[in-house]
């Protein structure tokens, strides 16, 4: 099985650990991935605001980047989502079938390593309190359901404490994060507060625009807690402790 | 009810004054959990729940495809049972056939059935222009109206009010439109659910004209359904002696036996309730029995508009159930007021645009982007509209009809990003400029993120929109892209 | 054109390129049966409204009435209800009367409601609303699982009000308060099959 790992514009960008993170991780489980390096962004952004004719150029670099690989990795509910269920919707606008011939072919992080590899113990180490924030679009559009949990319930150390409200969103939403900047942030004070609530120092979750929203308010009120990827929770062994 | 909807500021705006309402805050977080909880717990127990939920969107849609000739069927089962069949295209129509009828038995004072469509179409108002009086007997909708307030949720138009607000509007406003509030009114629920009680009565019992809306109208036999749960609809339905309908051409189901879908979806998504209270179903005249004289108000209003878009054609299997409302995080915190429409929350989202078309007002083009899209409003919806793509769909039409004309701000950026994002080269080039901001910036931002990595905190427009309530952490020095070309492996 | 052609129209043209072949409706929802003692369901859920319930032979009928109707003094009882009882059969004051005592089409036992269609015994609709008390007698095998078999047995040409417990409201802050407009005290009486 040839795969290729979709790092993400956001984790490109910001993120390159959580990156890093998905290459180690695989790379411990004996998957030998590839970084195509014509890939760029999924187009969520484009396609969430309203931007059609804006995302098909984008959507077209994805599908050429990606030809060729079997299963196609993702640290990030969000984007796995958008290529699942909205490239048909760009490919209908650009009269271009081929534009939605990648979307099936993603999988989130957590779904790969457990229904493709068949694994939930990924051997990882993380000794901290860590709350989980099941993101909106891994939990209600992907419905990935408990698999992101099951492998954080298999890492050695880490005591895992539920998280009050978990299924409610955090308020990011993409460029609702500005468009609605006020609506957002009173909703991610809620979701800070129950982080809070938990004592957790690590929140973690499976798309890092939810964290840098999360993430971006924590810190603002000085509490203290970490925000971190899934995947770098789960690339870390006794060697980083 | 004299206010009004009309001239509402675009969402962000009108929410901002909703946010930082801190007691308005309180009574919504209270209701809307207090729902969720007893919506859950009934739907629970239903294990069929999703077949359902599967049968209730194929019927309605099985309606909308085929509602020209519903429409027609559902016209005749109505005159075989003596009701006078009215059609209007827009909410003037509708409102100047029941101002006609009323007219017409010299009434000067009706009262109404709770119906979302009457309020639509400002009914209330239109007759007050010809000096007709119109009393809501809905519990919230007299909280409304003697408050002279707009509703803000689709089942309960007074969600924004809390007990002591609501006693403070009964001492206040009673008397000048009936019988007063009784003396030492306490805020007890049930103490204020009596004194409406009172008040009400009276005019029910010397009402001459009555008028409703319809949750359902059977095609088939004519039947038409209010489901309702204080009994004020069963007074307006069966005292007065007329009865005028206004019923929304998507109300239109095939046969009666379809109604056993629908009456087990609504009440468990609406109240949270195994049933409701009351449902009343009638058809047409029946001798000795109630109103003598029944008239029905087809209205279209905007729905042939919805009908014609074959995405967001969906949103009219909406039976106004308003579970969406109440599992949506960005209703919760800005209540209904602020979507500027009788329909609030993430069905009135996308409701609004597609009965009156984008483009149009910057009110209704600010609608579809009132969402997170985070997808709780399609799982709680028992029609299963798929509300996020709906919203997607009309964020796009909403661009559409502004593609003409000078670009916004906005259009620029997304322009920019998709020039960039189209090619690696350019994305690569646009991190490098990252990195150096990067270089410059570590030494600006003082504060550290949990973890080590520094932060910046408030940034001049447009950042500021991320900035004013949230850290960002500073750009890394190197992308990952630039970590893989240069061998960078793990 | 009239409002009518014009609307029918417009629903035309917005449907000129839908597919509009009918879609299955998946009915498997009907074949869900509340199990076991329906009856036993029925009172559970008829009390959880707060409605009060009770149960008994044929003979003891009229005293489970009467018990009902307490202090009640002024009680209409609609022609063809099937035991004898001191009422008028309907009245043009009915805001004066304390009670009525109805019989019904049928009951529901998954959601604890019963069904009038105001055929005989029940009167017609006002009658069962306007007084404070409502007394209403069902018989055993007039109870059915759950809303399909009773949707299936009803009659849609006759009015139906259908009743799960007292007159209720829940618009402030959505807690269920009993007692606004309908009959603030209902009383259901189930009568065992003789």
């Amino acid at each position: 099985m040839k795969v290729a790992v979709m790092v993400t514009c956001i984790n490109d960008s910001m993120f390159p650990d959580t990156g890093k993170s998905v290459f180690r991780l695989l790379r411990r489980l004996g998957v030998d991935a590839d970084f195509p390096e014509a890939q760029t962004c999924c187009a969520q952004p484009m396609v969430n605001t309203g931007y059609l004719d804006e995302a098909v150029p984008v959507v077209r670099t994805f599908v050429d980047a990606f030809a060729g690989y079997d299963a196609i990795v993702t640290p990030s509910g969000s984007c796995a989502g958008s290529a699942r269920h909205q490239h048909a919707i760009v490919a209908r606008r650009a009269g271009d079938e081929r534009l939605a011939e990648a979307g099936p072919r993603v999988y989130e992080l957590s779904e790969f390593l457990v229904d493709v590899l068949g694994v939930s113990d990924v051997g990882a180490y993380f000794p901290h309190r860590v709350t989980y924030h099941p993101t909106c679009h891994s939990l209600r559009m992907l419905r990935v359901g408990e698999k992101p949990l099951r492998l954080l319930r298999a890492v050695r150390g880490l005591d895992l404490i539920e998280l009050p409200a978990a299924e409610e969103c955090c308020g990011f939403g993409g460029t609702f994060a500005v468009k609605n900047a006020e609506t957002s942030t009173a909703i991610g004070a809620d979701k800070a507060r129950h982080v809070r609530a938990t004592g957790a120092e690590v929140l973690v979750a499976g798309d890092n625009s939810c964290l840098l929203h999360i993430g971006g308010m924590l810190s603002r009120e000085r509490t203290g807690v970490r925000v971190m990827h899934l995947a770098d929770v789960l690339a870390s062994t006794e060697e980083d402790a | 009810m004299s206010a009004t909807f009309v001239g509402m500021p675009a969402f962000p705006v009108a929410a901002r004054e909703a946010l930082a309402d801190s007691q308005l805050r309180r009574n919504l977080e209270h209701a809307t959990h207090t729902i969720r909880a007893k919506r859950a717990a009934v739907v629970g127990e239903v294990d069929e729940w999703e077949e359902l939920r599967l049968a209730g969107a194929a019927i309605k849609d099985n309606t909308l495809l085929h509602l020209d000739e519903y429409l027609l069927q559902l016209e005749e089962s109505l005159q075989a049972r003596g009701v006078t069949v009215h059609w209007a295209r827009d909410a003037r129509e509708a409102c100047d056939v029941v101002a006609r009828i009323a007219q017409t038995h010299g009434v000067d004072e009706i009262v109404k059935v709770k119906s979302m469509v009457t309020q639509e179409i400002g009914l209330n108002e239109a007759l007050a222009a010809q000096g007709i009086v119109a009393w809501e007997t809905d519990l919230a909708e007299l909280i409304v109206q003697l408050g002279d307030d707009l509703p803000s949720h689709i089942l309960v138009p007074a969600i924004h009010r809390n007990r002591a607000e609501i006693r403070e509007i009964f001492r206040r406003r009673m008397a000048a439109a009936g019988r007063p509030a009784p003396e030492n009114l306490s805020d007890e629920p049930a103490e204020l659910a009596a004194a409406a009680r009172l008040h009400l009565r009276e005019k029910f019992l010397r009402a001459k004209m009555a008028v409703s809306g319809a949750n359902f109208a059977v095609a088939e036999s004519g039947t038409l359904v209010v489901v309702e749960s204080e009994g004020n609809g069963r007074m307006c339905l069966t005292l007065p002696e007329v009865l005028v309908s206004v019923v929304g051409i998507e109300k239109v189901v095939p046969t009666f036996a379809d109604l056993d879908v629908f009456l087990q979806l609504l009440p468990r998504s609406s109240t949270g309730e195994r049933m409701n209270p009351y449902t009343s179903t009638w058809t047409g005249i029946a001798p000795g029995d109630g109103p003598q004289e029944m008239h029905v108000v087809l209205l279209d209003n905007g729905r042939t508009r919805a009908l014609a878009d074959d995405v967001g054609r969906q949103a009219l299997r909406c039976i106004r159930c308003s579970a969406c409302l109440n599992v949506c995080p960005v209703y919760e915190r800005t209540g209904g007021h602020a979507y500027g429409s009788v329909y609030p929350g993430p069905i009135g989202a996308i409701l609004n645009p597609l009965l009156k078309g984008v483009g149009v007002d910057e009110q209704t083009d600010s609608l579809p982007y009132a969402s997170s899209l985070c997808g709780a409003c399609f799982d709680a919806c028992p029609v299963r509209i798929d509300i996020p793509e709906v919203l997607v769909h009309l964020r796009t039409k909403v661009v559409d009809a502004h593609r003409e004309g000078p670009p916004k701000a906005e259009a620029v950026a997304m322009k920019s990003a998709s020039w960039v994002l189209s090619d690696a080269r350019r994305l690569g080039f646009a991190e490098r400029g990252l990195g150096v901001a990067s270089k410059v910036l570590d030494r600006v931002g003082r504060r550290v993120l949990p973890g080590g990595r520094r932060a910046l905190g408030r940034l001049p427009w447009p950042g500021s929109l991320w900035t004013n309530a949230r850290d960002v952490p500073a750009p890394p020095a190197e992308s990952f892209r630039a970590w893989w070309r240069k061998g960078g492996r793990p | 054109m009239s409002a009518r052609d014009e609307i029918l129209s417009a629903v035309r043209v917005a449907l000129r390129d839908a597919d509009r072949s009918e879609l299955d409706v998946p009915r498997d929802y009907r074949s869900a049966h509340a199990s076991g003692d329906i009856v036993a369901l029925f009172e559970e859920r008829v009390v959880d409204y707060r409605a009060s319930f009770a149960r008994c032979t044929p003979d003891d009928l009229v005293s489970t009435i009467r018990a009902a109707l307490g202090s009640a003094s002024k009680i209409l009882v609609p022609q063809g209800f099937p035991v004898e009882l001191d009422g008028v059969p309907d009245a043009d004051d009915l805001d004066s009367y304390d009670a009525v005592v109805t019989t019904a089409a049928l009951g529901i036992a998954t959601t604890g409601t019963i069904v009038l269609d105001h055929g005989p015994g029940q009167g017609r609709r006002a009658l069962s609303l306007v007084p404070d008390v409502h007394v209403c007698v069902l018989w055993e095998n007039q109870i059915v699982g759950g809303v399909a078999q009773a949707v299936a047995r009803l009659d849609p040409a006759r009015p139906q009000t259908w009743i799960s417990g007292p007159s209720a409201t829940s618009d402030i802050e959505l807690n269920r308060v009993e007692g606004v407009h309908g009959p603030r005290k209902l009383h259901v009486i189930v009568v065992n099959e003789g």
